[in-house]
């Protein structure tokens, strides 16, 4: 007995460790979303976007959900600027907000970015948002320096202050969260390419550039 | 086979209650480094490292490309070595004389990791990751178990 316990000391170890690491990756693996094209939920108008760039009718679109103060979505913002230049007009780009209540600032940033939308700069602000997300995210007035943001963009601030708290910006943050709530997101960053949710394992530039290029050769059914 | 494994049982000699609570403090802490890494492989594997808690240090650390070799996480390979100190340890706790220098090896192996590790974080990265952190700290245990009990596998 004394020669064969440390053998089944480190097999019961073995299979203790292989079955909690199954039963941990699946319960947290999420299972692959599809996003309906046409809408079919009562927040039905959520299912078209207010934020998008890229020509309507490319072949692929690329939708994120983001939230400005989340690290991970900061690190794809240049990535999914540099696909939108690699790929032009194959690519059409859509950004829902999904400021996380976790974060401090998050959704401050959102208003401030969709304000600017109002004036037409909303792509301009998203990028100097997450370009500053160091800055800002441990800031204890947020806003003044959205404000500096704006300036620098060379929005109206009197508009621009008046709209962050205004209910179209509102509108626009409540559509999002009913598209994120038809989903069934609940993480940032969660992109979906052609309405099929990319993966966690790929959920990086190269995997999001991968399902690009899998829907890009994906033959037309006919 | 069986001369192999006649081989094997006559390396398990008595050993000395010390030495037995010395390994066994080291299984228990190979066991907890053990648990720390399966959950960074299944974090990776799931792509949960990009979330990581919403810690910008954790995620610069853990979401770089020093924390995989290939498609494979660092912190599975961080699985392996401790489930070899783990074996190694529960083997020697019983007698076996040439397990208590694997073990000795493997951990010594591990502290080297952990300096190169410590050493990204702190000078290439610029963040400190708290699971990182806390593996450091066994690794250091064990290796301070090691030193501390010279001359282990040439008593047995």
């Amino acid at each position: 007995m004394n020669r064969s316990l440390p053998i089944i000391i480190v097999a019961i170890v073995a299979v203790v460790a292989i079955g909690s690491g199954v039963v941990l990756y699946r319960a947290k693996s999420q299972p692959v979303l599809t996003a309906p094209k046409e809408a079919s939920s009562p927040a039905g108008k959520a299912a078209e976007p207010i934020q998008s760039r890229g020509p309507a009718g490319a072949p692929v679109t690329l939708e994120e959900f983001g939230d400005f103060q989340c690290p991970p979505c900061g690190r794809f913002s240049e990535p999914i600027n540099e696909m939108a230049r690699a790929y032009k007009e194959k690519l059409r780009i859509v950004f829902r907000e999904m400021p996380l209540p976790m974060h401090q600032h998050a959704r401050l940033a959102a208003e401030a970015a969709e304000a600017a939308g109002l004036q037409n700069k909303f792509w301009q602000m998203h990028d100097l948002i997450y370009r500053e997300q160091a800055q800002w995210s441990t800031a204890t007035d947020a806003h003044v320096i959205f404000n500096s943001y704006a300036g620098v963009l060379g929005l109206d601030l009197t508009r621009f202050n008046k709209d962050m708290s205004g209910p179209q910006v509102q509108e626009r943050l409540a559509v999002d969260a009913a598209r994120a709530k038809e989903l069934g997101v609940t993480n940032t960053p969660t992109i979906f390419v052609n309405g099929t949710q990319v993966a966690g394992t790929s959920l990086n530039p190269g995997g999001v550039r991968a399902a690009i290029d899998a829907a890009l050769n994906q033959k037309p059914q006919k | 086979m069986a001369r192999k494994k006649q081989n094997q049982t006559s390396d398990a000699t008595p050993t000395s209650r010390g030495k037995v609570i010395f390994y066994t403090v080291a299984a228990l802490l190979a066991l907890a480094g053990l648990a720390e890494a399966i959950y960074l492989t299944v974090q990776a594997l799931t792509g949960e490292t990009l979330l990581c808690g919403g810690s910008p240090d954790c995620f610069k650390v853990l979401g770089s490309s020093y924390a995989r070799i290939g498609p494979m996480p660092l912190a599975s390979l961080g699985a392996l070595a401790y489930f070899s100190v783990f074996t190694f340890a529960v083997f020697s706790a019983f007698g076996y004389a040439r397990t208590q220098t694997f073990f000795r090896i493997t951990v010594w192996l591990m502290f080297a990791t952990t300096l190169w590790l410590l050493f990204v974080q702190a000078f290439l990265l610029h963040a400190f990751c708290r699971y990182c952190l806390f593996s450091a700290a066994l690794i250091f245990l064990l290796t301070g178990l090691v030193v501390a009990t010279p001359g282990q596998s040439r008593t047995s």
